[in-house]
């Protein structure tokens, strides 16, 4: 399976992106610039963390404007994984691929932990080798994570399964239910604060974030299989 | 100000503007002799910055000469924007610790934002990637309104910075003590990895070669930044100009990316960052250092404000900007690099073979001086010095054991100490984990981040405690220096070198140079000693509000190599049954104590003695041991003594307690801070061999699956019996609480 990073400038979780693919993956993963335009060579699409155009102003504002991110959308289109992590998941929702928005952290301070997240549904691509209600630690880093959205979004998203993730005993950064990670409808665009790419290996702390690559993996190994 | 407004040679000596600049009448003369005649205006500005003690070091050389600088890893010493130590592979580790104390002071957020930018690109200047950040911090009284302002803001600024560019905040160390109150103390250090081949200088080689200038344009911010705070703050032109400079992360990532893309272009001749004094320092420093000259076109330069002077462009303290030599005629490929990276790069002058500094602005010719005048003739000044009386009263205190009556309530009020209490307020705020290398994170002795590729890692921390330092600066010098390889060895690391951030008073009162002398001259001993060489550093003096002087404080920044990661060690305790050891006896040791601070409210006495061949033989011994694998945590004893030490190895500990007795006097067993301490714990079956290594090891007791911390004397009677978990609040709560 081939991978693409997207590297905004201002993106500093790229590498650690990248080799979460390459080292604990072990997959084909490259490096895409946010002035490239097609997409067309990878299985799935990786949104970064980090502080694209500086975040001066609201998180992704710039960045859903790059020439790469009508090529994030025809992917999402056309079915393909794509997952944006922290300020990878802040641009999936200025962009639209994603309902709701992010506002400063409750405390307004950046806050950096491991946290506790409760795997709400396993019945998606990124999800499916976790059990639903199992508790995984995987850190956040960010000063703005506070996902909020209306009434009747929460509910639609609760009808449809979309919330993925939601934290564990304490809310960090004070969003709407708790929530840390939310699907689209089709169920191939994941935004997520937390960073699995930093929970891959137990040298690290832990490695709970890794089988969400590795579902993303068997679900495209599966549709491989079967369309080939 | 406008050219037309800038004062005259004749103004310049009638009024005396010199002294505004911080020039001495002497050091004018001097520069009058050099030149042949009166400087102008915009020469005056370049011999006041580049001969400034922050760019200089004209009172401090004397004393600095003193450090063993050699050692048969060093690659680079001090001289150029950070040092480098070999670590084996062909990799070596690139780092650097710099001052920010009065912009902080000033602008908390952004002094100590730029403060982390700055020494950011020392590091890449050098070719290195930065992996990894840390810093020092000194605080006052966090009860009143502005010292919990400074702290909050400071932290928030290197937060801010450090997250947004993508480098990890590791590390650190903060102290809280009333001579901080007016001038806090914000030192941060970078450490970068690099590969032998990469290594650059900052030299302009070449005749003919050219200069160009990359990154964020000039605009007249900092000015005023690296000497002297004149009367031209307050003119009509300053009046909405910040004296501190204003950070700007988004741009320094990438002028970082492209910068590091450029160390691969064999076009490239030299690279420095324009820090302290700007363009003028880095130009010269390179012209001077290669033995050249340079002539830059001032219209070239990129500018952020209309019709700006050549005095102004030349002393601006603008941020994010570089100054490198590229081979003649391949301009255009840099200007390419760059435009990737959306940044310009602009030829702005020429090395030449006069060794001269040249200035054009507008056709006309607006400086003219030696460039070594500017870079290597500054004044050297060997100031008096006087042992102060204060220093021999404390000396001759006899100080009674002090008293203690309830030892868990002492415990629980030392926790609760800013100092001593759990930074995670803190470090919360710091993405500690980014690039994915943090192996131990910020709270163990050292952190440790693993060199990707490889088996190794780099553990590195700063220390200093100026308490000490306050009552006895040669022993406090030594202390600072072993406290940071005895982090460092808990870690399971060989110490490798040290880069010293030099925090002091006014150089110029006696007392004050005699401090220094003797703080350095422990330093350079301990760091003969325990074989880890100062590679660089920075001097920060004239830290003083209202005429006094904050604590001596020159921090000591410390890398030690992992040879593999199986040697990596924290400090939580790890598992029931362990046996517990303290290495090293404790003697009635309680000047400059944490005990002292809270029973007393001063510190007084003699601060802790220290015998440097004892300390290396215990810091060889422990980490033999390590190596071996028969320790399962290690931790040193530090502020605080053993009863803190224990607490603090279970704060992390999952589910543990600890039960250890004590032979001799309690107060002295648990509170004295007597150096050259480890508090380690070694599974049952190793506990044979791990004597035999480490001889002076005393078994104390052992870790529980109960959480609590109980010690008993010698009579079996309880001395302290506390829950773990009330122990975490004190000392979790703490900061929280003060700043609410």
């Amino acid at each position: 399976m081939k991978f693409a990073v997207i590297v905004f400038p201002g993106s500093n979780c790229d590498i650690d992106m990248y080799h979460a693919i390459q080292d604990e993956l072990g997959e084909e993963v490259s490096y895409v610039s946010h002035t490239d335009t097609d997409l067309s060579a990878f299985d799935g699409v990786l949104l970064p963390g980090g502080f694209s155009h500086g975040d001066y102003l609201r998180s992704g504002a710039i960045a859903r404007f790059a020439p790469i991110m009508t090529a994030v959308k025809e992917a999402a289109q056309s079915g393909k994984p794509v997952l944006g992590v922290c300020n990878g998941f802040q641009i999936l929702l200025e962009t639209g691929l994603l309902p709701g928005a992010m506002k400063q952290n409750r405390d307004l301070k950046f806050m950096c932990r491991p946290t506790k997240l409760r795997v709400e549904t396993n019945h998606t691509m990124f999800t499916s080798l976790y059990e639903v209600g199992e508790q995984i630690t995987i850190p956040i880093a960010h000063g703005e994570g506070n996902y909020d959205c209306d009434e009747q979004t929460l509910q639609a998203m609760k009808q449809h399964n979309q919330i993925v993730f939601r934290y564990v005993g304490d809310n960090p950064n004070g969003s709407k239910d708790d929530i840390a990670g939310v699907i689209n409808k089709q169920g191939n665009v994941l935004g997520m604060m937390p960073h699995p790419e930093r929970a891959v290996s137990n040298l690290l702390g832990s490695e709970d974030g890794l089988r969400l690559f590795q579902s993303i993996l068997k679900h495209w190994r599966e549709k491989h299989v079967i369309t080939s | 100000m406008s050219l037309l407004l800038e004062p005259n040679t004749s103004d310049i000596k009638d009024q005396q503007l010199y002294l505004q600049m911080g020039l001495s009448e002497q050091e004018f003369l001097k520069v009058e002799e050099i030149l042949g005649r009166t400087p102008n205006y915009t020469e005056l500005g370049l011999f006041s910055v580049m001969w400034s003690e922050h760019c200089s070091y004209k009172t401090s050389k004397p004393v600095l000469k003193k450090f063993p600088t050699e050692g048969k890893r060093v690659i680079q010493g001090p001289g150029e924007g950070a040092g480098i130590v070999d670590i084996d592979d062909e990799q070596a580790v690139v780092f650097k610790i710099e001052s920010h104390n009065h912009p902080s002071a000033i602008e908390p957020y952004q002094g100590a934002a730029t403060g982390v930018g700055g020494i950011i690109r020392d590091v890449f200047s050098m070719g290195a990637r930065p992996i990894a950040l840390l810093n020092s911090l000194r605080f006052g009284n966090l009860n009143t309104p502005r010292g919990k302002y400074l702290f909050e803001e400071v932290v928030a600024g290197i937060a801010g910075y450090g997250n947004c560019i993508g480098i990890p905040t590791v590390g650190g160390e903060i102290q809280f003590d009333d001579c901080y109150q007016g001038n806090p103390l914000v030192n941060a250090m970078c450490v970068g990895l690099i590969n032998h081949e990469d290594i650059q200088k900052g030299q302009a080689k070449g005749i003919g070669n050219t200069v160009m200038y990359v990154g964020a344009a000039t605009g007249s911010d900092g000015i005023h930044g690296a000497t002297f705070a004149s009367d031209e703050l307050t003119e009509e032109s300053a009046e909405d100009r910040p004296a501190v400079q204003v950070g700007d992360p988004f741009m320094e990532k990438l002028l970082l990316e492209a910068c590091l893309e450029l160390i691969q272009s064999d076009a490239l001749v030299g690279i420095q960052d324009m820090g302290a004094a700007g363009l003028t320092s880095s130009a010269s420093e390179m012209a001077s250092k290669a033995g050249t000259g340079i002539e830059l076109n001032l219209d070239e330069v990129p500018q952020r404000e209309l019709n700006m002077t050549p005095y102004e462009m030349m002393l601006s303290e603008s941020q994010e900007r570089m100054l490198v030599v590229i081979q003649k005629g391949r301009e255009q490929e840099i200007i390419d690099l760059f435009k990737k990276y959306d940044l310009e790069a602009k030829s702005v002058g020429t090395v030449t073979d006069d060794q001269r500094f040249r200035l054009y602005h507008k056709g006309e010719l607006v400086a003219d001086v030696p460039v070594d005048a500017l870079a290597e003739d500054a004044p050297v000044y060997h100031l008096p010095s006087k042992e102060p009386e204060m220093y021999r009263n404390m000396q001759n205190m006899e100080l009674p054991l002090p008293e203690v009556t309830n030892y868990k309530e002492t415990l629980l009020n030392i926790l609760k100490q800013p100092t001593i209490a759990s930074k995670e307020w803190v470090f919360d705020q710091y993405d500690y984990m980014v690039r994915t290398n943090t192996v131990v994170a910020p709270g163990s002795d050292a952190a440790v981040l693993r060199i990707r590729g490889t088996n190794k890692a780099l553990a590195m921390t700063t220390d200093c405690n100026s308490r000490y330092l306050y009552l006895d600066p040669e022993e406090g010098g030594k202390i600072a220096v072993a406290e940071a390889a005895r982090n460092i060895v808990c870690s399971g690391a060989e110490p490798l070198a040290i880069t010293d951030g030099i925090n002091f008073g006014n150089p110029e009162k006696p007392e004050v140079f005699w401090q220094l002398e003797k703080a350095t001259d422990g330093m350079s001993e301990a760091c003969s000693v325990l074989s880890t060489p100062v590679i660089g550093g920075n001097v920060s003096l004239y830290n003083e509000t209202k005429g006094k002087a904050v604590f001596p404080t020159p921090v000591v920044g410390m890398v030690g190599l992992v040879h593999d990661l199986a040697h990596v060690t924290t400090q939580s305790f790890k598992q029931a049954g362990d046996l517990v050891y303290v290495i090293g006896e404790s003697k009635p040791e309680f000047g400059g104590s944490e005990l002292q601070n809270l029973l007393d409210g001063e510190y007084k006495g003699k601060a802790p003695a220290i015998d440097l061949d004892v300390e290396m033989k215990r810091q060889k011994g422990l980490l033999q041991a390590i190596q071996s694998q028969l320790v399962s945590s290690a931790h040193d004893l530090s502020e605080g003594g053993l009863a803190v030490a224990l607490a603090e190895c279970l704060m992390d500990a999952e589910a543990l307690g600890v039960n250890v007795s004590i032979e001799s006097d309690a107060v002295t067993e648990l509170f004295s801070e007597t150096q050259s301490r480890f508090l380690v714990t070694v599974k049952p079956d190793k506990k044979e061999e791990f004597e035999r290594i480490v001889a002076d090891a005393e078994l104390i007791g052992e870790v529980t699956s109960t959480e609590e911390m109980i010690v008993s004397d010698r009579e079996e009677n309880t001395v302290i019996h506390a829950g773990v978990k009330e122990l975490r609040t004190a000392w979790k709560g703490a900061i929280p609480c003060l700043l609410k």
